[in-house]
């Protein structure tokens, strides 16, 4: 049950900071995995918290209700992670995906850090299992969840409870009162009324700004429009801007998101992970024309998928046309919606909406490029297109079998990069100098990691590491008792 | 009336608890896409074996399952959200249509699935039938079989309790040929009776146990309230059947003395019966019933209060034998297990044997899959 806020009441005009009680030690703003992290180890340090979040009950925990897997790097088995995945080779699959964009300090301290925190989810309720059907790549290096990020939200959340941590659903924090890197209280809104509400530390863990396509249409134009959101709607970025706009320091790209191409037909909001879509690389991608765009073949999927949100969000109204025959169908984990099929390519094309002469042609010339040889679809086979522009560089087999099958493709916005700058204690800086009570953990300062691409899990390793940190320092500042031994 | 006008009278009524099959395909086809609950149990394990999900394949998955709500709680697409998914109820839907359709005459599955009164009725019938055969002794301290000679006992329950049970292997094998099932080898029996018997599955597949009473946290008290009610059935049955053996292959009729084997069986598996019931219920009172067969709810209920009434007389028996009640009690007893008996194949109890044939069938199709 949602429980009634029962802090002053305050008008924005007659907002006095520094004047009226305290309400608790330590203030989190974000009930995701970060800021359920860092409640639970402030509150284990001894202080009195509050928790706002901005979603009902049923949408509690932001993003991470929608994820798996958690990437744990470990020089032995582990609970369900077997074998070993030391912190030099995580650091390089780092290094990899992010063309060295990150920090190397605070990136190793995560990777470090991540099967301590493996041990003490555990502790918090977490369930584990074995990868899923279907992921064994990330056997080795990933712990899913059971029953997924819901779960173990619904862990964290429970845990809060059992500790006493005050949690106030449907509270938006609108903005923050800081001066001279210090805070004082916030703004916040909860069922239509403003209230100002003091503590004497605030954790920072709203997630990013994803959800905002008045902010994405910043970089994006009106393109953003035609944008899914993959994950929660209430991650609209408001106390980002106003950290920022108070003076924090920024880190990552403010343009860029991580967007895959998704199912076209997924709720707006919200669709989660079902609404994925595996087909590219056996099949033939086309835009709103008809027309081929980019190899579909370049690379495995999990290496690939993540280029083409941006990629779909790059043609004509944000929208591409992926289509394969009966040949490939079982080789893709199954959609969530039933793909459009038909025995003939003029009336899938038809039904797809797509211009029906251009569009065969598109294929026959594809299928015309492609030659015999052998196809393995779990590595590159080399199985390439001749003479085609763009060329198909594997997997490249003829459309000639029907039923032939048709998904429509859109981009599907999973995070942004911009955030906020911390240090190794995930304090706040303020033109490089500390806040003194103010921290943040999770998405909201990741970029500082995570400067480009993904690592599939890596999200919530870093809002975990983070988000216990960012807990422990605050506990420990309002308490005074150092905790790290705890 | 015939039975099929019955059931064309019936079928107006029943939309409201049927789930139909796209609903199953739409819920399992989300399912399957996400395999975020692979982990709970052995229905998700099938779920992710299948990309599309005949009506065959959804009976089995449904007979899997155990009502743990795990992958409810732990579902990001529950209402509000648009998807609406709630497995559990599905499968429970579906769980009962199965009985319903397989075990004949289907009119009466269909009664005592959803309706409380063919239990009542039942019972009355007997305590009316039972006085009037022993003269409705009902204050009177006479030993039982005084009462009621041994072998009038054997002539009304064996009919009761033969009949119903041919009316579930029937059932069962109707529900065996739907699913697909191959002919049972005895690994796949081992197999499955392994799982039935620790109530694997009722872990909640990595220990944890699982989401009943108490909403999204883990318990594991209804894995041990069921195991309790089903090793307390067991004893009691076991009882019944030792002093069968006594009385007729070594001529050695009851009363036992407490020392015996039909005593300690009885004894023993009357009480874990009764406070297994008694738990059940409990926690079903506490459990969110949009998660279950809502419309079936009350019979499921009246069920489980009738084998608490059978263990719950039966220890009572014992305990009063020789006093002024024991008569009344006698009654009461005979005619809530006589109702029992009938039960049997028509009212919950048939799902621990539809689960024991889904085990059989998963066993068979994962070792097919090895
Ligand atoms: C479909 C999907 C699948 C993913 N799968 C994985 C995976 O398997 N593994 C992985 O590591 N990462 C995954 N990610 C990324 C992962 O979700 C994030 O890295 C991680 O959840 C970030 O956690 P967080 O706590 O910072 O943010 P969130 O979990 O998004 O939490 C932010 C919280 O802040 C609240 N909030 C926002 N604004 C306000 C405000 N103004 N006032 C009050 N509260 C506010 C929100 O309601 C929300 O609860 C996935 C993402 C998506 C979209
Ligand atoms: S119940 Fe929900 S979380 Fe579980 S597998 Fe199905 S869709 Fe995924
Ligand atoms: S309710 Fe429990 S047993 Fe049934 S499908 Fe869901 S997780 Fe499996």
């Amino acid at each position: 049950m949602p429980k009634v806020l029962d802090a002053p009441e305050a008008d924005l005009s007659l907002v006095t900071p520094g004047v009226g009680p305290v309400t608790s030690d330590v203030l989190v703003v974000g009930g995701g995995n970060a800021g359920l992290c860092a409640a639970i180890c402030a509150a284990e340090a001894g202080a009195t918290v509050t928790l706002l979040e901005r979603a009902p009950v049923a949408y509690r925990g932001g993003n991470s209700r929608h994820t798996r897997n958690f990437r744990c790097s470990h020089e032995a088995s582990l609970g369900v992670l077997s074998g070993q995945y030391r912190v030099d080779e995580f650091y390089d699959d780092l290094l990899r995906v992010t063309k060295g964009n990150t920090d190397e300090a605070l990136a190793r301290m995560v990777i470090r850090n991540a099967p301590e925190s493996y041990q003490w989810m555990s502790r918090q309720g977490v369930i584990f299992q074995p990868s899923l059907s279907g992921t064994l790549s990330l056997s080795r290096t990933n712990a899913f969840f059971l029953g997924g990020g819901k779960a173990l939200v619904n862990a964290y959340y429970q845990r809060c409870e059992d500790l006493g941590v005050a949690i106030h659903y449907n509270a938006t924090v609108i903005d923050l009162h800081i001066e001279n890197n210090r805070f004082d209280g916030a703004l916040i809104e909860v069922e239509g009324e403003q209230r100002y509400l003091r503590a004497s530390s605030v954790i920072i863990a709203a997630g990013g700004f994803e959800a905002n396509k008045e902010w994405l249409a910043e970089a994006w134009g009106d393109a953003a429009k035609n944008f899914l959101i993959r994950g929660t709607p209430y991650n609209r970025g408001e106390v980002l801007r106003q950290m920022l706009n108070h003076g924090a320091d920024s880190i990552g790209d403010p343009t860029q998101c991580h967007a895959v191409a998704i199912d076209g037909r997924a709720p707006e909001y919200d669709g989660g992970i079902v609404t994925r879509l595996d087909c590219v690389p056996f099949s033939v991608v086309l835009n709103k024309h008809g027309e081929r765009f980019y190899d579909e073949g370049e690379d495995v999927w999990p290496k690939r998928y993540a280029i083409w949100g941006r990629l779909v969000a790059a043609q004509p109204d944000q929208v591409a046309y992926s289509i394969v025959d009966e040949k490939s169908r079982e080789l893709f984990m199954p959609s969530v919606f039933p793909a459009m099929s038909s025995d003939s390519l003029e009336e899938l094309t038809e039904k797809l909406g797509l211009p029906v002469a251009q569009s065969v042609k598109t294929i026959k010339l594809f299928n015309d490029a492609c030659s015999a040889g052998d196809f393995h679809p779990t590595e590159l086979d080399g199985l390439c297109t001749t003479g085609l522009e763009p060329e198909k560089t594997n997997w490249a087999r003829a459309l000639d079998t029907p039923p032939y099958y048709g998904y429509e493709l859109r981009p599907g916005v999973t995070f942004t990069y911009l955030g906020i700058n911390v240090d190794d204690t995930a304090r706040v800086t303020f033109d490089g100098r500390q806040a003194e009570n103010i921290w943040a953990a999770g998405e909201i300062m990741a970029g500082n990691i995570l400067g480009e691409g993904y690592l599939a899990g890596f999200g919530m390793t870093i809002g975990t590491v983070f988000g216990r940190i960012a807990g422990r320092e605050a506990g420990q500042y309002v308490t005074g008792v150092d905790s790290s031994e705890l | 009336m015939s039975p099929e006008l019955i059931q064309v009278s019936y079928s107006l009524k029943i939309d409201t608890v049927t789930t139909d099959h796209a609903e199953a395909q739409r819920q399992l086809g989300i399912c399957t896409s996400c395999r975020y609950c692979e982990g709970y149990c052995a229905a998700f394990k099938s779920v992710t074996r299948h990309r599309t999900f005949d009506v065959a394949t959804v009976s089995h998955i449904a007979n899997l399952c155990h009502n743990c709500r795990g992958c409810y709680y732990a579902c990001q697409y529950t209402e509000p959200h648009e998807f609406s998914l709630n497995i559990p109820a599905l499968l429970a839907n579906v769980r009962a249509q199965n009985w319903e359709e397989h075990i004949q005459p289907r009119v009466v599955t269909r009664h005592m699935q959803r309706y409380i009164w063919p239990y009542v009725m039942l019972t009355a019938l007997f305590v009316l039938l039972f006085s009037v055969a022993v003269g409705a002794p009902w204050v009177s301290a006479l030993p039982f079989y005084s009462l009621i000679s041994h072998n009038t006992m054997v002539l009304i329950f064996l009919p009761l309790f033969v009949l119903p049970v041919i009316a579930l292997i029937l059932g069962l094998r109707r529900y065996w040929k739907s699913i697909g099932g191959k002919p049972l080898k005895l690994i796949h029996v081992k197999e499955a009776i392994a799982s039935a018997a620790t109530m694997k599955q009722l872990d909640g597949g990595q220990g944890q146990g699982c989401n009943y009473e108490a909403g999204e946290r883990y318990t594991s008290i209804r894995r041990w309230a069921h195991q309790a009610t089903m090793y307390g059935f067991l004893l009691c049955f076991l009882s019944t059947s030792v002093a069968t053996l006594y009385h007729y292959l070594f001529n050695y009729p009851a009363p036992y003395p407490f020392f015996s084997l039909p005593k300690m069986f009885g004894v023993s598996g009357g009480i874990l019966l009764t406070i297994g019931c008694a738990v059940l219920i409990y926690l079903k009172r506490m459990a969110d019933e949009g998660l279950g067969s809502q419309q079936r709810q009350r019979a499921e209920y009246t069920f489980t209060t009738l084998l608490f009434l059978v263990g719950l007389t039966g220890l009572l028996l014992y305990w009063c034998k020789g006093t002024s009640v024991a008569g009344g009690l006698l009654i009461v007893h005979l005619s809530v297990v006589a109702t029992f008996f009938i039960a049997i194949p028509y009212s919950k109890m048939s799902h621990g044997f539809f689960r024991l044939a889904a085990l059989c069938r998963e066993s068979q199709l994962s070792s097919r899959a090895l």
